[in-house]
């Protein structure tokens, strides 16, 4: 075994490579439960790459057979429903362990200097992820698929001047088609797969190239041992391998019991509408995007007012950009001298206390009909959504911070 | 002429009438997809009431068979009709567009339906029917309003002389310990073959297999599951243990 290793790395650095990553690789000793959630989108990504491989294998990307085939994955090929649902229920799974990410991120500033770039190829995997999801979603051919698709391809016709060209450019036809399908498979099976991979590559590099963050917000690299080792660091392997692990089974825990016995998630992970062939005749009565968009969708509902001349749908669709966009200026918006929350004054607690209820709060609006008393509540949340951000350098600046430790606290 | 005038009405106002259909109140059936006695009736009933309009064309014979303890044979000769193989997709031979201009929609296939409008709402729905001389089978559903479907089950429930009372809350009066608000019908036009409670078992067994059938990976899922839970917890034993162990020394 060793000579084989041997054999190896003097043909391919896999030895620095392992050290460099894993078994050298130093990360702050003081990870709390938030950083589980960063390895776990590794494992729910493996699991969408292998479960998606198998799918494609039965899978029919027509406008004919799709639905049939989908219907044919889970009766007639084995283990085919577990595939299925191992992947429709992965998608939520993902948005879920992502969103908690994203939260860890924003409560200890991890996307401060050093790490704005790790940040910034993270927003770019969440961005793919979201292609990804909406693309995904139109294959079973049911008629959330495709009314949902219609809706948010419908966007691209609110731009002006270029819209309607746009949205045909998009759909390679007049109306959601079998062309448009075709085409969304292959972006969902390849092309941003591709992306997606490549994304975790130089998040991960990024990563590792300035180091893990912790709850406290400290540079552990700052206080190193004689032999150059960060005194409050640990060896990645196998000190956070085991940790991990302890954490991946509680979650496929959870996981299984929702692909065996909630797949459908009282219709948040499969909605009901979509174990009905897509009709192009025949319009749901509410047209709902699967969860991990209702906040964003909730945004776009809230703008109602058309402005010089242009359709109030278009700033909807602005309002919606702008929402995702501002995320990528975060790291420049911070001017705190800290980084965690546990050091930040109380504005930045309030803050970030009120922008998560507003995300959760527009995340329900956006899955039900809209009403106009809904509709108010839905302005005031994306108000405080984006308050959050564009008041962050002021408040940042001028409230009262705790001052860092020196060292990392650790019981 | 005027049946297709009707028809035409019936497809305009269709996504108005399912609007509708969705806030009615519904009764609540329980149903259990390994009673598997319940499910033989249910597939019985489906085969000679449903099937001659409505497919279930997702779905094959054999798989139904094997699932629900009948054996092949026995299935083959008293629930397939023509010449279709045990191993086939049920599809009918009725064509799509004979049955849109009969009914004004063409029946449809019934492998998910369960999945798509749930259990409450077929077992109200199929205990909703009522006399209704304006429309063109003479009947109307409380649940699905203006429904293209004619009362096929007549014969075993009747047909009910007014709305019955579906989603009804039943009340005991305190006073003369009446009944109120009692589910279901009250007074019959026709009598049928069976009681209103035999008809309501009958149904709850239909709607057992409809929701099976919508979903028969549920019986292998739940039988797996706990096998798959329990892996994972004794993993995890292994696996805080295992944690633990190595984190001993870190101060």
């Amino acid at each position: 075994m060793e000579k084989l290793i041997n054999w190896i790395d003097a043909r391919l650095p896999v030895v620095a490579a392992f050290e460099r990553h894993m078994s050298k690789y130093y990360a702050p000793k003081n990870f709390n439960v938030w950083y589980f959630f960063g390895s776990l989108s590794l494992v729910v990504l493996i699991n969408q790459l292998v479960t998606g491989i198998w799918l494609t294998m039965s899978y029919n990307p027509s406008a004919e057979g799709a639905f049939a085939s989908v219907e044919y994955i889970m009766r007639d090929v084995e283990w085919g429903w577990l595939l299925r649902y191992l992947h429709s229920t992965g998608a939520s799974a993902f948005f879920v362990v992502v969103y908690l990410h994203m939260f860890r991120g924003l409560m200890y500033g991890s996307y401060k200097k050093p790490r704005e770039l790790v940040w910034i190829f993270g927003m770019a995997i969440y961005l793919a992820l979201m292609a990804e999801a909406f693309m995904g979603y139109l294959l079973p051919w049911g008629q959330m698929s495709y009314w949902g698709a219609q809706v948010i391809v419908s966007l691209f016709g609110a731009i002006p001047v270029v819209g309607e060209d746009l949205q045909q450019w998009i759909r390679g036809d007049y109306l959601i088609s079998g062309i448009t399908l075709n085409r969304f498979f292959a972006l969902h099976v390849i092309a941003i797969p591709l992306v997606l991979v490549g994304l975790v590559v130089l998040h991960l590099l990024a990563l590792h190239e300035v180091g893990s963050n912790n709850p406290d917000g400290v540079e552990i690299k700052k206080n190193k041992d004689e032999n150059g080792i960060p005194v409050d660091g640990i060896p990645f392997h196998p000190y956070y391998t085991v940790h991990d692990i302890v954490a991946l089974v509680v979650f496929l825990f959870v996981f299984c019991v929702v692909v065996f016995y909630f797949p459908e998630m009282g219709g948040y992970f499969l909605e009901k509408p979509n174990f009905e062939e897509a009709n192009p005749l025949k319009t749901p009565a509410h047209i709902a995007p699967v969860w991990y968009f209702t906040p964003f969708y909730a945004m776009l509902r809230a703008v109602t007012y058309p402005l010089f001349g242009v359709d109030a749908k278009f700033w909807g669709v602005v309002v919606m950009g702008a929402a995702i966009a501002i995320l990528f200026v975060l790291p420049w918006l911070d001017r705190s001298p800290v980084k965690s929350i546990r050091y930040k004054g109380i504005i930045s607690r309030v803050f970030l206390m009120a922008f998560a209820v507003a995300f959760v709060v527009l995340g329900y609006l956006g899955a039900i009909p809209a009403t106009p008393g809904r509709t108010t509540v839905a302005q005031i949340m994306t108000l405080v959504y984006f308050l959050f951000f564009i008041l962050m350098p002021w408040y940042t600046r001028i409230e009262k911070t705790k001052p860092e430790p020196e060292r990392v606290t650790f019981k | 002429m005027k049946s297709l005038i009707k028809a035409f009405v019936l497809v305009l106002f269709a996504p108005l009438v399912w609007a509708s259909a969705e806030k009615a109140a519904l009764d609540t059936v329980s149903v259990d997809i390994r009673d598997q006695a319940s499910l033989q009736n249910g597939v019985k009933l489906f085969t000679n009431y449903c099937m001659g309009c409505h497919s279930m064309k997702y779905s094959r014979y054999e798989r139904i068979a094997n699932d629900l303890g009948i054996p092949n044979d026995v299935y083959e000769e008293n629930l397939i009709f023509g010449d279709e193989k045990i191993g086939s997709l049920m599809t009918i031979a009725m064509d799509a567009k004979d049955s849109k201009t009969w009914f004004g929609a063409t029946p449809p296939d019934l492998t998910l339906v369960a999945r798509l409008r749930g259990a409450d709402w077929l077992y109200s729905y199929l205990r909703g029917f009522y006399k209704d001389e304006s429309r063109p089978w003479g009947v109307n559903n409380v649940v699905f309003k203006d429904v293209g479907m004619p009362h096929v089950l007549m014969e075993l429930q009747g047909l009910c002389a007014e709305p019955p009372h579906i989603g009804a809350k039943t009340e005991v009066d305190p006073l003369s310990g009446q009944v109120k608000g009692k589910s279901g019908c009250e007074n019959f036009a026709i009598k049928g073959s069976m009681s209103p409670e035999e008809y309501d078992a009958a149904m709850r067994d239909l709607v057992n297999f409809l929701v099976y059938v919508g979903e028969p990976s549920r019986l292998q899922a739940e039988a797996v599951a706990p096998w798959v839970l329990g892996f994972l917890v004794i993993l995890f034993i292994f696996a805080y243990l295992l944690n633990k162990e190595y984190w001993k020394d870190v101060h």
